[in-house]
């Protein structure tokens, strides 16, 4: 038995309700990835369900690449958040299955990577346009059309590095999975 | 020596070839031709790492008694191995790294496309989120073959010579296998029978816009890593990944 599993239910006997898993989505809005600090989990949408079950919140999220080392770090973040906010032992678990797609990125999620200088994802992620040429992609500097790509990976692997050939200046594109 | 069941043996095949490729590209870091490629490699190495650690969890949990993927990855004997000989061939000059790199993603992208229609959900999961990634790989890795290939008489000439060193390993990718067939007529995987034949095809259409020419098809031989049989290389990549491990075992940060 771990620790935290002498604790019954998450709310000192009281049974959670739809308040407290809207309370804890909005906890999730909070809960920021490490290394784009300015898009929250929700807005990557890698939370895939948020419920209760044997007094517990359950909180169930996928990864967006199989090596992506911020996994652990966000789970854990994710704890400490709701933990935070009163929920004295939340559980989060992995699920493969369906695989992450930048499709679930939000619409505020992607104006928030393009105010960073991240360009967001082009295009939905069908087969025919992974493995097609490169994404026709906006500089998120200057807003110019005119862009190449240098790199197909960037500093993480779900980036691929670009230059702008207006305003010069290289950028990071969230590549669309 | 241990040999497992069939779908055991299956993921650490999987398993092992995705980790053994991803420890070959780690060799590179500070020595790679540009910063962008660096990047390029260490993060197609981190993709397959995390695929290999899939693999494992799955393996250990089939294994049971207590294994887990870092015992998988960091407590077993090069004889316990499943990856394929080519992965763990040594880097040679940047066109050997691209050459094994390019057969090992269109061989990974064709068998994970199979694969995402497996029987076995967990497979079939693992498969598709895998895939997404490695399309990415084999885009670049393509596009660096014909790169070199079709570009300085240098490069075409040290792309020559990497297909002829790395060749002859990659006669295992298109064998017939009977344990392969065993679990595909029990439904647990789809057939890989045109497996050999897809992968064939990728590798001449690139070879084709990179101006190479593919040679014969290989002849099997007496190493195989479905036996454990391996080339010189791989105990000495497996003394420096494990020696942490091993010399202070269970040791964390
Ligand atoms: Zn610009």
């Amino acid at each position: 038995m771990r620790a935290g599993e002498l604790i019954t239910t998450d709310l000192q006997g009281r049974s959670g309700d739809e308040t407290d898993i809207q309370r804890a989505y909005s906890v999730l809005e909070e809960v920021m990835d490490p290394e784009v600090p300015v898009v929250s989990v929700m807005d990557l949408g890698i939370v895939r369900d948020v419920d209760w079950a044997d007094g517990h919140l359950h909180v169930v999220v996928t990864p967006t690449y199989s090596g992506c080392p911020a996994t652990e770090y966000i789970e854990t973040a994710i704890r400490e958040a709701l933990q935070g906010a009163g929920f004295a032992f939340p559980k989060v678990s992995q699920r493969l299955d369906p695989a992450w797609t930048t499709d679930w990125i939000t619409g505020q999620g992607r104006e928030r990577l393009k105010a960073y200088g991240i360009a967001p994802p082009v295009g939905s992620s069908d087969k025919r346009s992974l493995v097609s040429g490169v994404a026709q992609v906006t500089c998120p500097h200057c807003g110019g059309d005119e862009t190449e790509q240098l790199s197909e990976f960037g500093s993480t692997a779900c980036k691929a590095l670009y230059r702008c050939k207006s305003c010069l200046e290289p950028f990071d594109y969230f590549k669309c999975i | 020596m241990t040999k497992y069941d069939d779908l055991t043996e299956f993921l650490l095949r999987l398993g092992d070839s995705a980790l053994v490729h991803a420890q070959r590209l780690c060799e590179w870091t500070g020595r790679a031709p540009a910063l962008e490629e660096e990047m390029g490699m260490m993060n197609v190495g981190l993709d397959l790492v995390g695929q290999a650690r899939n693999w494992y969890e799955y393996a250990a949990e089939r294994i049971g008694d207590g294994t887990d993927a870092d015992t998988l990855a960091f407590r077993r004997d090069e004889r316990a191995f499943r990856n394929l000989l080519l992965v763990e061939q040594p880097n040679g000059d940047f066109a050997v790294t691209m050459t094994k790199q390019f057969f090992y993603d269109a061989w990974q992208y064709h068998l994970l496309t199979a694969l995402q229609h497996s029987g076995d959900e967990r497979i079939a999961a693992i498969a598709t989120k895998s895939l997404k990634e490695v399309t990415y790989h084999l885009r670049r890795s393509s596009q660096w073959i014909e790169r070199l290939g079709d570009g300085t008489d240098e490069s075409h000439q040290r792309m020559e010579k990497a297909i002829d060193t790395v060749w002859r390993f990659t006669f295992e990718m298109v064998e017939a296998n009977d344990s392969e067939s065993a679990l595909a007529s029990s439904g647990v995987i789809p057939s890989l029978a045109d497996l050999p034949e897809q992968w064939l095809a990728t590798v001449n259409d690139v070879f084709r816009n990179a101006t190479l020419t593919v040679p014969d098809a290989p002849s099997t031989f007496y190493l195989s890593a479905r036996t454990g049989m391996h080339t010189e290389h791989l105990g000495i990549l497996l003394a420096e990944m494990q020696f942490l491990q091993r010399a202070y075992p269970d040791a964390s940060w």
